[in-house]
């Protein structure tokens, strides 16, 4: 007899809908509905059955795992934390206090997403919203650097283009500009698409600046955007109702980087003394938002962070994780809920292989694999509860459906801190 | 079992002043003077030590969304004050945004033991119960924001008070929250469309006959009806303009007490260009108003020089401080609900406004006779710190080092101005009031700032001699900065968490929120309004009970409407 849980939330990606359908039976998933299909896989790759801990090859108990984590932590000098985007806010707590106690360094994924989305806020500030203001508000969307149609592909239809308020007609209440520097399925569907020379957006966000504030601009194009096109999207901007920006790794992870998404920011902030506009990064794991919160609510800083000295220091470039690794500064590590062993760059993950590594992961990742220990754990929504914070900072509650048969992230993260602190 | 031995009580709630006495704690609870003390009672010393109940501060802003923008905002503001992990106790960083356990921390070292965040808006008030739930060593409760809220201005519009009540009460206990926020009524709803209101009877864009003052009654109606045990919470319009005095003695008029509190009142306080000044206070005004109504009480939010970060609700507010010094800037609307803003200040004593400032809030203080109608608070961290409120202290008790501080203003500011003037110092009875018993009282936790036989066993003691060993330098205890500063003992809950000024205990505080009970066919309606306006599902919006494992419902005294 299959049962049904409804308004079940997927984590998958930094949109959180919240409206899934999902059917099961006997303790397994059979049906996933309303799902995208990024969010189909993160419900239907799942198996939640139990699962040993895989100490250098072989399975052992928890008992013997958390004693080798346990003796791992102890003989490392240098420790460090990292992943966090994709557990919960309760496993993040727990992972940043583990730092602590330990004098570790703690990061997220963070460093290699929206990393330079933080600095640009630390630097310019960030006039932000919901993402209900957008459903019910916003006349005018512009993505820059993305492409919500693959890695946020409900996010249309949940928020930027759905009946709102004011927006009854959903997306013909809207104006859609696309900013990429090549074609996309998102560039398809927009009003307007205008396509940028690869690593001119910093050149092109200024010409825009310097337009709103209406200045003259003499020549006839930058970064590959005629002026013609430019005067009209600063119009457009300066008269819409209520403006929102969208942002991605097109804009953090090219030239410029932090540059870029601070000159974006400061664009939003310059056009609310004309009208109303917000910006939303578009994060893009289900707890990567959490993530920066937690490490800054803990230690006043989001992300790069050593408690190397006994107290919390801000390093971008020295205690981000790729760079700390890639030094050779580390000599354990643990990874929570991420897989730096597939997505660092080829330096960092050698250097990881090199080190002993405790991973907690739900699924046996490429990081699983190679690590020194494996800790399986529950997913957070499934079979464990915990909370997430959305692309804009709401934080939803998920709720399990399933019986737990593992151990949450956050029972193991209080393990090896009990393991630490003995 | 504890004794805390032979200090000098201050207890105004039982009319405790300054009398050498005993005060025995047991099981949590303060407790009568037992006919034989237990073999195993803790003794605390407190021999020519000042005994206080432990302190309440209604009004502070320490955990929640605008918060932890402000401590991201600001790695310049941490990098010099950092705290190193010790034993049990965790590491932190941050002068006037310190990050969570360090808040609780120094909140202990100063001998309060009771916080209630002042705003968050009701979609993010799950983010601030887990900054709470970080932060250590006070019990705590959250207020939510109404002022803005479109179901709220909905059933204003249409006239719909039962189901304005019964919304109120289902969104309390779906946040779990302790009283109504009410932040620049119809403002933030209008700054959504890039303006603002000016006046009581401004009206709110899309929300036909709907006012800031209707907002005002309906609220302060519905929050009588369900008896809440804290009135509505206020924070009114035009905030910082030098027309507020004017607004705010508008204001008090037209709420006519309803048992309604005022916060922050000093940045309520200015006068201005219609009475011939560019930005001067207005406190005079401000306090006649207030003590002509009853039932009607104010927290300062006095102003200390030096950095601040602003951050409230009031979106147009932070946007108005944005354009004026171009300092980095957050804003965030939250759909269908709220807004507000972050933005770094400095308040400078070179500086005329920055003093006429400063002079305004200690005006309020010296005024207004009744202390019990106030709170003090420095808005952490809008005007400053809270860490900073012994330096408040002593300016209240104080004469002399008020002089010392006036004499380094602009000349032009003390021009005519009231403060150098006023004589009155605050002696510790009043102080304990103003941090303590009338905080407690206003916010109607019956437990809270006293010691009385069943109070919560919450007692700070503060030494004469600094808690590194060095007797205090100055000869006048009484108005010693540093008596005040920070605690030589700190009785927690019953737990002797602070001991000889250093903490030896991290304890988790409680969450007070209430519950006024609703009627269920709200919910209907409500599941198709979510529907149509926000991105949450209904059925995922309210907390459930083991997000809160030490949430604690403090009863109401329902007035009005069975449901
Ligand atoms: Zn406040």
């Amino acid at each position: 007899m299959s049962e049904r849980t409804e308004n079940v939330v997927c984590t998958f990606c930094g949109c959180l809908c919240d409206d899934l359908v999902v059917e099961h039976e006997e303790g397994r998933i059979v049906k996933v509905l309303k799902a995208c299909a990024n969010g189909q896989g993160h419900f239907r790759e799942y198996d939640p059955s139990p699962r040993l801990p895989r100490l250098e090859g072989r399975d052992v108990s928890w008992d013997e795992a958390y004693s080798a984590a346990g003796e791992i932590l102890r003989s490392s000098r240098s420790p460090l934390i990292y992943g966090l985007s994709s557990a919960v806010t309760e496993a993040q707590r727990r992972a940043v206090e583990l730092a602590d106690r330990l004098g570790a360094v703690v990061d997220s994924t963070s460093s290699v997403c929206h990393g330079p989305t933080g600095l640009a806020m630390q630097g310019v500030g960030e006039p932000t919203c919901t993402l209900g203001e957008v459903r019910n508000r916003a006349d005018l969307l512009l993505f820059w650097g993305c492409n919500p149609l693959v890695s946020h592909p409900r996010h249309f239809a949940r928020y930027s283009t759905a009946k709102g308020r004011l927006t009854p007609e959903g997306r013909k209440s809207r104006t859609l500009i696309v900013v990429d520097v090549r074609p996309t399925a998102a560039t398809k569907a927009a009003d307007i698409f205008v396509q940028v020379e690869q690593g001119r957006d910093y050149e092109v966000l200024t010409a825009l600046r310097a337009l709103v504030q209406g200045k003259a601009m003499e020549r006839p194009s930058v970064g590959g955007v005629a002026r013609e096109a430019l005067v009209d999207l600063a119009e457009r901007f300066k008269n819409c109702r209520y403006g929102v920006a969208f942002m991605g790794m097109g804009l953090t992870m090219t030239r410029g980087r932090d540059l870029n998404v601070a000159e974006l920011f400061s664009l939003v902030s310059d056009l609310n003394d004309y009208t109303r506009f917000s910006v939303i990064p578009m994060r893009g794991h289900g707890n990567v938002s959490g993530a920066d919160q937690v490490t800054t609510w803990q230690c006043g800083f989001p992300f790069a962070v050593s408690f190397a000295r006994g107290y919390p220091q801000y390093g971008p470039g020295e205690f981000t994780a790729v760079d700390f690794i890639a030094r050779g500064d580390a000599d354990a590590a643990v990874i929570l809920a991420s897989d730096p062993g597939a997505h660092f760059p080829r330096k960092a993950a050698e250097r990881l292989r090199e080190i002993p590594t405790i991973v907690i992961d739900p699924a046996e990742s490429l990081s699983a694999s190679q690590a020194t220990l494996w800790l399986p754990t529950g997913v957070a929504g499934i079979d464990t509860a915990g909370s997430s914070y959305r692309m804009d900072g709401v934080a939803l509650r998920l709720r399990p459906f399933l019986k737990a048969q593992r151990p949450s992230d956050e029972e193991v993260l209080v393990r090896l801190i009990e393991e630490v602190i003995r | 079992m504890i004794r805390i031995r032979g200090g000098k009580v201050y207890d105004p709630a039982n009319g405790v002043n300054g009398e050498i006495r005993d005060v025995w704690i047991d099981g949590g609870k303060v407790v009568a003077a037992p006919a034989v003390a237990p073999a195993d009672v803790e003794i605390i010393e407190a021999e020519g030590m000042i005994v206080f109940p432990g302190g309440v501060d209604m009004h502070t802003h320490v955990a929640g969304s605008k918060e932890n923008v402000g401590r991201k905002l600001r790695p310049e503001d941490h990098r010099d004050h950092l705290r190193s992990r010790k034993g049990v106790l965790r590491s932190g960083s941050g002068y006037t945004v310190p990050s969570t356990f360090l808040s609780g921390y120094l909140y202990a070292e100063m001998g309060y033991t009771t916080v209630m965040e002042a705003a968050s808006a009701p979609l993010l008030a799950r983010h601030a119960h887990e900054e709470l739930d970080d932060l250590p060593m006070v019990d705590k409760g959250l207020l939510v924001t109404m002022g803005n809220n479109q179901f709220i201005m909905d059933c204003i519009a249409k006239g719909e008070k039962e189901r304005l009540r019964h919304y109120v009460s289902w969104l309390l206990e779906a946040t779990r929250s302790y009283a109504i926020k009410i932040v620049n009524p119809g403002g933030v709803e209008n700054w959504k469309w890039g303006r603002n209101v000016a006046a009581l009877d401004d009206e709110v864009i899309g929300f036909e006959g709907v006012t800031p003052r209707k907002i005002l009654e309906g609220l302060a109606e519905a929050s009588r009806d369900l008896g809440l045990p804290h009135g509505i919470h206020v924070h009114g319009l035009n905030l910082g303009q030098p027309r507020s005095a004017r607004t705010t003695v508008e204001t008090v008029a037209g709420l006519d007490g309803r048992g309604s509190h005022l916060c922050h009142l000093q940045f309520l306080s200015y006068q201005g260009k219609e009475e011939g000044h560019a930005f001067r206070s207005g406190a005079r005004s401000v306090a006649e108003a207030v003590k002509t109504v009853r039932d009607l009480t104010f927290d300062v939010g006095q102003v200390v020089f030096g950095q601040a970060t602003t951050m409230t609700s009031d979106g147009p507010l932070e946007f108005a401080l944005h354009q004026m010094t171009g300092h980095k800037w957050v804003n965030d609307d939250v759909e269908a609900e709220s807004g507000g803003g972050v933005l770094p200040v400095l308040y400078d004593r070179k500086s005329r406004i920055g003093a006429e400032q400063w002079m305004t809030g200690l005006e309020l203080f010296l005024l207004v006779d009744d202390p019990w109608r106030m709170a003090l608070t420095t808005d952490h961290p809008n005007g400053g710190p809270f860490f900073c409120y012994p330096q408040v202290i002593r300016l209240l008790m104080d004469r002399d080092y008020r002089a010392e501080v006036l004499a380094s203003l602009p000349p032009k500011a003390l021009e005519g101005s009231l403060l150098p003037d006023l004589m009155r110092e605050y002696d510790l009875f009043e102080i304990a009031i103003i941090t303590r018993a009338a905080p407690a009282r206003i916010l109607g936790l019956t437990e809270k700032g006293h010691l009385g036989v069943g109070a919560d066993g919450d007692v700070a003691i503060y030494d004469r001699v600094n808690v590194d060993g060095t007797a205090c330098r100055c000869s006048r205890f009484q108005s010693c900065r540093r008596a005040l500063s920070r605690v030589r003992h700190l009785v927690k809950g019953g737990r002797w968490v602070v001991r000889d000024g250093q903490i030896v205990e991290e304890v988790k505080g409680r969450t007070f929120y209430v519950a006024p009970g609703f009627d269920a066919s709200l919910e209907d309606h409500l599941k198709d309004y979510f529907e149509r306006t926000y991105t949450v599902a209904f059925d995922n919006y309210a907390m459930v009970d083991e997000e809160l494992p030490l949430g604690e419902v403090i009863p109401c005294r329902r007035r009005n409407g069975s449901f």
